[in-house]
């Protein structure tokens, strides 16, 4: 055994906090958690920010400044394993919207002096700047993975997160399709995780948790049209939450205009 | 087996009372969430009446009837598989004290298995639980769990007064009648004189049960009337399928440019494997808690239409869509025979309504090897 707990270390670049507060809202588990792990850095939670090097990384968050695509690659050599968690680390988050427009536009119509505001054009994953060790989606992530994936990594063993349908779990749940009772659907191009919660509350799938692992995106939009759905709200679903995931950009792009 | 007897409105809110009276949770149709589920009844009007379901490929609606039939619909999503072979149960569990400790005690999965009286099993469903006895019990590596829930499982079956848009259990010779595998089986008898049901057992504990409840011998204008009933249904089924050569003819179509056609409109999203009550798969699940000192191993349904599924030392062997709706098709009604016998397909049309992209088996297996077979029938003409 080893004489030191593994020091465990929270990051956040663009985001909204969420998937960090996930954590914290593991309750019980947390102080688990506190009792296997070193919190060495979580400012989320915590006001002593120890320097790493550290044995994992947690990183919520996008990268869209030139100071952070510096800061990721800092985080990575401090960081043995380095796992990616939330929409906006693993797919460039809804603020990745901007990837689809004029981001200097934007800045221009929403702040009086956008000159002040320094941003890349882009918000990219990730995945693009360094490599990661493992992707947690969701929107926010499923506190349950979450802690899978963290017990998994304490011990040693591949995380069990299955990379299948939203329809799957939809099943599991024992609810009705709702897409083939008429109300549009991502589920079945979106990756598990959530437990289905949208379709059991007869609402479609929003596709928080991005693309599954083989995207049939081209049938779905079909699948929609069939619905009612028009050109524009296939064109919208696909631009949510993971809209710069590869398999949805296209697929939106496809419905543009 | 059995005589047929009448059972009035009353006589079956008796065999409910009954069944409880026994310990059984009685599980039968209900309407939730605009769909006929199985959930927990005890009373008549728990069950769905008046309400019946028009199916399509893709497609499923609740409508009103113009009576107040019970069991006037077709098939709803779900299969009994559920409760015999849940989505999701515990195997065992191990724990240690310590951490750094390297024995462990392996503590048993809880609980008895709750003893199941299902209430509205069709003829198709029956079957499938034939089948998956076939696999899951009457074989060399039994499932414990499966075997012992079956075994408290008591089956009140009812003969198909309508078929759905999209059953076609006539072609797979698996109903609309309840042949076998029931307990009790009722056939509901309708119209403007009266509302009632036509019982016979089909085991000695559905005699005995049968035995204590209001009824009457049935006679010969009540039997007339059923006869009438189930052949209706079986004439009026939504789809057809030709098992003739139908096994030869996929076995020997696997290079058919159709998969490919199927693969552009299969989603990979495997609802038809999640609805489907002969499917069986199961993967497990490993996990340990974050201390260490506990893991508990899981087993979930699987699908053969994920990429984890055939992922073999490396890689996926069937990495594309089109190898896996081939799997899918072709282990239904070809591969199936071979390994058990029969054919892995009851009918029940489920995978049809259920599949979001309308993808048709049958229409599927009628198309593959068709440009081989058209050319081979030129040939013999010529
Ligand atoms: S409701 Fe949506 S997620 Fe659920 S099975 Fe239907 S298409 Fe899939
Ligand atoms: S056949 Fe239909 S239900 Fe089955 S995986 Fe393909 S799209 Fe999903
Ligand atoms: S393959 Fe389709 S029609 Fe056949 S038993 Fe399964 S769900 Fe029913």
């Amino acid at each position: 055994m080893a004489a030191h707990k593994p020091r465990l270390a929270v990051f956040k670049f663009a985001s909204c906090d969420g998937c960090q507060l996930s954590l914290l809202d593991c309750e019980d588990e947390f102080l688990a958690l506190a009792g296997a792990v070193e919190i060495a850095y979580f400012p989320e939670a915590s006001s002593t920010m120890a320097k790493g090097p550290y044995d994992l990384a947690l990183v919520e968050g996008s990268i869209t400044t030139a100071h952070d695509a510096q800061r990721i690659l800092k985080i990575r050599r401090q960081s043995k394993r380095l796992i990616t968690i939330g929409a906006c680390a693993t797919a460039g988050g809804i603020q990745a919207l901007r990837n689809f427009a004029d981001a200097q536009e934007m800045l221009a119509s929403v702040y009086a002096s956008p000159h002040y505001i320094s941003t890349l054009a882009k918000s990219t994953p990730i995945a693009l700047h360094v490599p990661v060790d493992f992707e947690l989606p969701g929107c926010p992530v499923n506190k349950a993975e979450l802690l899978e994936v963290l017990s998994a990594f304490l011990i040693g063993r591949k995380p069990v997160i299955g990379a299948h349908s939203v329809c799957m779990d939809c099943k599991a749940r024992g609810t009705p399709c709702v897409l083939v009772q008429g109300t549009p659907c991502l589920g079945p191009v979106t990756h598990a995780g959530c437990g289905a919660i949208c379709p059991a509350y007869r609402r479609g799938c929003y596709g928080c948790f991005g693309p599954m692992e083989q995207p049939n995106t081209a049938s779905l939009a079909t699948v929609w049209a069939k619905t009612g759905a028009t050109k524009r709200d296939i064109h919208r679903a696909f631009r949510g939450i993971t809209a710069a995931a590869p398999a949805f950009a296209k697929e939106g792009d496809a419905h543009d205009g | 087996m059995g005589e047929e007897y009448r059972l009035t409105l009353a006589g079956l809110q008796a065999l409910l009372d009954a069944l409880g009276a026994r310990g059984y949770h009685i599980l039968g149709p209900r309407l939730r969430d605009e769909a006929i589920i199985y959930d927990e009844v005890t009373k008549l009007a728990d069950l769905p009446a008046g309400w019946t379901d028009r199916q399509e490929a893709g497609q499923y609606r609740m409508e009103r009837r113009a009576d107040n039939a019970l069991f006037g619909y077709a098939l709803g999503p779900q299969a009994w598989r559920r409760f015999l072979q849940p989505p999701r149960h515990t195997l065992w569990r191990a724990r240690r004290a310590d951490p750094a400790a390297d024995d462990f005690d392996i503590l048993p999965a809880d609980t008895a298995p709750p003893k199941f009286a299902f209430l509205g099993v069709r003829a198709c469903e029956l079957h499938a639980i034939s089948i998956q006895d076939r696999i899951l019990r009457d074989n060399a590596y039994a499932d414990a769990s499966y075997t012992a829930r079956r075994a408290e499982a008591f089956f009140i079956a009812v003969n198909c007064g309508m078929a759905g848009g999209t059953c076609f259990c006539a072609s797979m010779g698996t109903g609309p009648t309840a042949q076998t595998g029931y307990d009790l089986a009722l056939t509901e008898l309708l119209d403007a004189t009266r509302h009632e049901f036509l019982i016979r057992a089909g085991s000695a504990r559905g005699a005995a049960l049968l035995a204590i409840l209001p009824h009457t011998p049935a006679n010969e204008a009540d039997r007339a009337q059923e006869a009438a009933i189930l052949a209706d249904t079986a004439q009026h089924m939504g789809r057809t399928l030709e098992t003739n050569g139908l096994k030869e003819r996929l076995q020997a179509n696997l290079e058919d440019p159709h998969w490919d056609e199927i693969a552009t409109r299969c989603l990979s999203c495997g609802n038809c494997t999640m609805v489907c009550p002969t499917c069986f798969c199961t993967t497990l699940e490993d996990h340990t808690n974050l201390a260490g000192t506990e893991a508990v191993r899981e087993q979930r349904w699987d699908s053969c239409f994920t990429l984890d599924f055939s992922y073999i030392h490396g890689d996926s062997v069937r990495a594309g869509i089109a190898a896996r709706y081939r799997h899918w098709l072709t282990h239904k009604l070809a591969n199936w025979v071979d390994q058990f016998g029969e054919m892995g397909c009851v009918g029940c049309g489920r995978c049809l309504t259920w599949c979001p992209a309308a993808i048709d088996i049958t229409a599927e297996a009628a198309a593959i090897g068709r440009a081989t077979h058209d050319q081979e029938d030129q040939h013999g003409n010529a």
